[in-house]
């Protein structure tokens, strides 16, 4: 077919370098041109859909979704799974990039005043490097505790259905997020860049900024706002990680968290597996709120009258923002389990969009993670002026969080 | 200086990999991961050099100059030569994964050929390392300043980023005829990307002479990308069709129905 010397890849529409089109993703949004998430997308779906690009990839899907699972499911996985860890690349990078830029520019981020929180009462002011090691150890202690507790406290109201509760909780946790600690950054950036402001311009940008955010988060709204909101809270809270966590503390704590992410997600009697399974009985997506997705939502826009546990959305308050932090990310690394299962066509029973195809149902991760991703390579913008280390930084938390999520998917399979 | 420096450096410096880029790869979600891949790779040969480089240099005598000099040189020998084991250490990888994929899928073709990869991955890595090379500078230019007001060339940024620009490309190429050497088992390509690589970075020795570094460089740049070209399936009469409009599976590829 080919007249180009090579054998080894003929030019083809797989092999091209510039990509011709792709069949297009039906999209949750009413209107339909509206650009989607990822980078990506939005060059795609200005090209055309084109019927004949089309109706041989679906169907070939079609045919391939007959009776043999096991080896269809190689090649699709594949291409999907590529798809779906960018549509996290995308926005952890903005997340990323929010909080490095303002730890850069903004000087509040990195002053240290000798505050410190309530959970790691122990000082690193001290003089010997001994008894500063003690001293963040024994605050990574407490930290993680208080996140062991908070899980198995949301573990258990999550169990006695005390969703009042909850919902509660976490509406008050982005309250605070969105009006609090986004006037404080305000506050700020202005201070940084010398802008005068009066407080009516402030209050009236900080009420429309909060009050829209807790509707797009708790109740419904445009998937992209709700995605941006998702990102700003992470990113704030980040910011105030940042801020006030010393630095020892900082980076054992962040080492002691993925320990027991893992731990927690994949011991047996983990607080999360157990929370996981609990919503997998019920037949119930377990706070969608803590998770960010990026492709349709299930929650939003959907009558759904039977449930009770109603969008539970966004949370990261401060006081509880860790035991959270920590569900979230574990909930969605567990989350990408049913995911593929439920892309398997084993279980469908949450697809409320019957008409998409499996792979576009998107992919969740939880906020905890945009948050310890974002400190991390934070933290890394502001110990060092050089900006090498946060490029680091950041080309290894994308591809270790890639890893992992693949191990985890493979390990479950 | 500011703005306009820094615009004109990074456009400089990043222009054509970023068109190259935004072209190509952005939007194949699997040439995407291998790119950043690539990027992780190059940056674990650079930890592995900078540790080495650390440890001598904490050993070694502080005052004297042309040790630190001689040290200099080491560490670029050396780190040239872990980038390229690296790079070959990258390869093998591909290769296994590429073999593994085929085994499962029930496709007759990879997803993505190894020439792709290739590509992919040397850009990959020459982002990293341009990124690496430039960017402070980059965020230096942004402030206050001017260059070499202490006698220093005034070139500093701009030939810095021409620099980076080349090795960027420079990257690319090696990658693509690298793997092809790999594959075919042509160990002399192999070498020559490799000394060629210890050539460029020993001839920056030579700044602040810019030009002495430049313009053999970019006699390089232009041999290494006619060796890529032609390592990569092009031709002549390949070049011809495809200016002229004429390549029947370029058209086709692309077919666009009514």
């Amino acid at each position: 077919m080919s007249t180009s010397d090579s054998e080894e890849d003929s030019y083809n529409e797989r092999t091209a370098l510039v990509a011709s089109e792709i069949p297009s993703v039906p999209s949750y949004q009413q209107d339909p041109d509206q650009p989607q998430p990822a980078d990506m997308e939005p060059r795609r779906r200005t090209v055309a859909p084109e019927p004949a690009a089309e109706p041989p990839s679906l169907d070939r899907s079609a045919v391939e979704r007959e009776p043999v699972d096991l080896e269809e499911e190689e090649e699709l996985p594949l291409k999907y799974g590529a798809k779906h860890v960018i549509m996290l690349f995308v926005p952890v990078t903005l997340c990323m990039v929010v909080v490095v830029a303002t730890i850069k520019s903004v000087s509040f981020y990195t002053e240290k005043n000798g505050q410190q929180l309530i959970y790691t009462p122990f000082t690193e002011d001290t003089d010997t490097v001994g008894e500063r090691l003690l001293n963040s150890v024994l605050n990574t202690i407490i930290m993680i505790s208080v996140i062991v507790v908070m899980t198995i406290f949301l573990v258990v109201l999550y169990k006695y259905r005390c969703y009042k509760f909850i919902h509660g909780w976490l509406i008050l946790s982005s309250l605070m997020m969105l009006f609090w600690f986004s006037f404080m950054y305000l506050g700020e950036v202005f201070k940084t860049y010398n802008l005068a402001m009066d407080y009516p311009t402030v209050a009236m940008i900080i009420w429309n900024f909060g009050v829209v955010g807790m509707i797009c988060i708790h109740w419904k709204g445009p998937l992209q706002l709700q995605q941006a909101y998702l990102i700003a809270i992470s990113a704030l809270m980040a910011l105030v990680f940042i801020k006030y966590l010393p630095e020892w503390s900082a980076w054992v704590i962040l080492g002691a968290i993925s320990v027991y992410d893992l731990v927690a997600v994949l011991c047996p009697k983990g607080p999360l597996r157990m929370l996981v399974e609990t919503a997998q009985e019920r037949n119930e997506p377990i706070f969608p709120a803590l998770i960010y997705s990026s492709a349709m939502i299930w929650m939003v826009g959907m009558a759904n009258p039977a449930r009770h546990a109603e969008p539970t959305n966004q949370d990261t308050g401060s006081s509880d923002e860790e035991a959270h932090r920590s569900e979230g990310s574990a909930l969605a690394r567990d989350w990408v389990e049913p995911e593929t299962q439920v892309s398997s066509g084993m279980n469908r029973s949450y697809s409320t969009e019957d008409d998409l195809d499996e792979e576009d149902r998107g992919v969740k991760l939880g906020l905890g993670d945009f948050i310890f991703y974002s400190v991390l390579v934070g933290k890394a913008a502001a110990t060092g002026g050089d900006w090498n280390t946060t490029l680091a930084c950041f080309v290894a938390i994308l591809i270790v969080s890639v890893a992992v999520r693949k191990t985890k998917c493979w390990r479950r399979k | 200086m500011t703005a306009s420096v820094f615009f004109g450096c990074t456009f400089i410096a990043f222009g054509p990999a970023i068109a190259l880029f935004l072209f190509t790869i952005a939007r194949d979600p699997l040439r995407v991961i291998f790119l950043i891949a690539g990027a992780f790779f190059w940056l674990c040969s650079l930890l592995l050099s900078s540790l080495v480089w650390f440890i001598t240099v904490q050993i070694s005598n502080k005052e004297s100059s042309s040790q630190q000099k001689g040290l200099l040189i080491f560490g670029v020998v050396l780190s040239v030569l872990l980038q390229e084991t690296c790079r070959f250490g990258y390869y093998k990888l591909l290769k296994k994964a590429n073999e593994g994929l085929l085994m499962l899928s029930a496709e007759e073709t990879m997803p993505i050929s190894i020439r792709q990869l290739a590509y992919v991955s040397g850009l990959g890595f020459g982002f990293m390392s341009g990124a690496f090379s430039m960017v402070n500078i980059l965020a230096d230019s942004v402030g206050p300043g001017t260059i070499g007001i202490h006698g220093d060339s005034q070139h500093y940024f701009l030939s810095s980023a021409f620099m980076t620009m080349a090795i960027v490309l420079l990257h690319m190429f090696w990658g693509v005829v690298f793997f092809d050497s790999c594959e075919k088992q042509h160990w002399w390509s192999l070498a020559v990307v490799v000394i060629s690589h210890l050539l460029v970075s020993c001839l920056t020795f030579q700044n602040p002479q810019y030009v002495g570094s430049l313009v053999p460089t970019y006699i390089i740049v232009f041999l290494l990308g006619l060796w890529a070209f032609f390592c990569s399936g092009g031709s002549l009469r390949n070049l011809k069709l495809c200016l002229t409009c004429k390549d029947k599976d370029f058209l086709l590829a692309n077919h666009r129905p009514r």
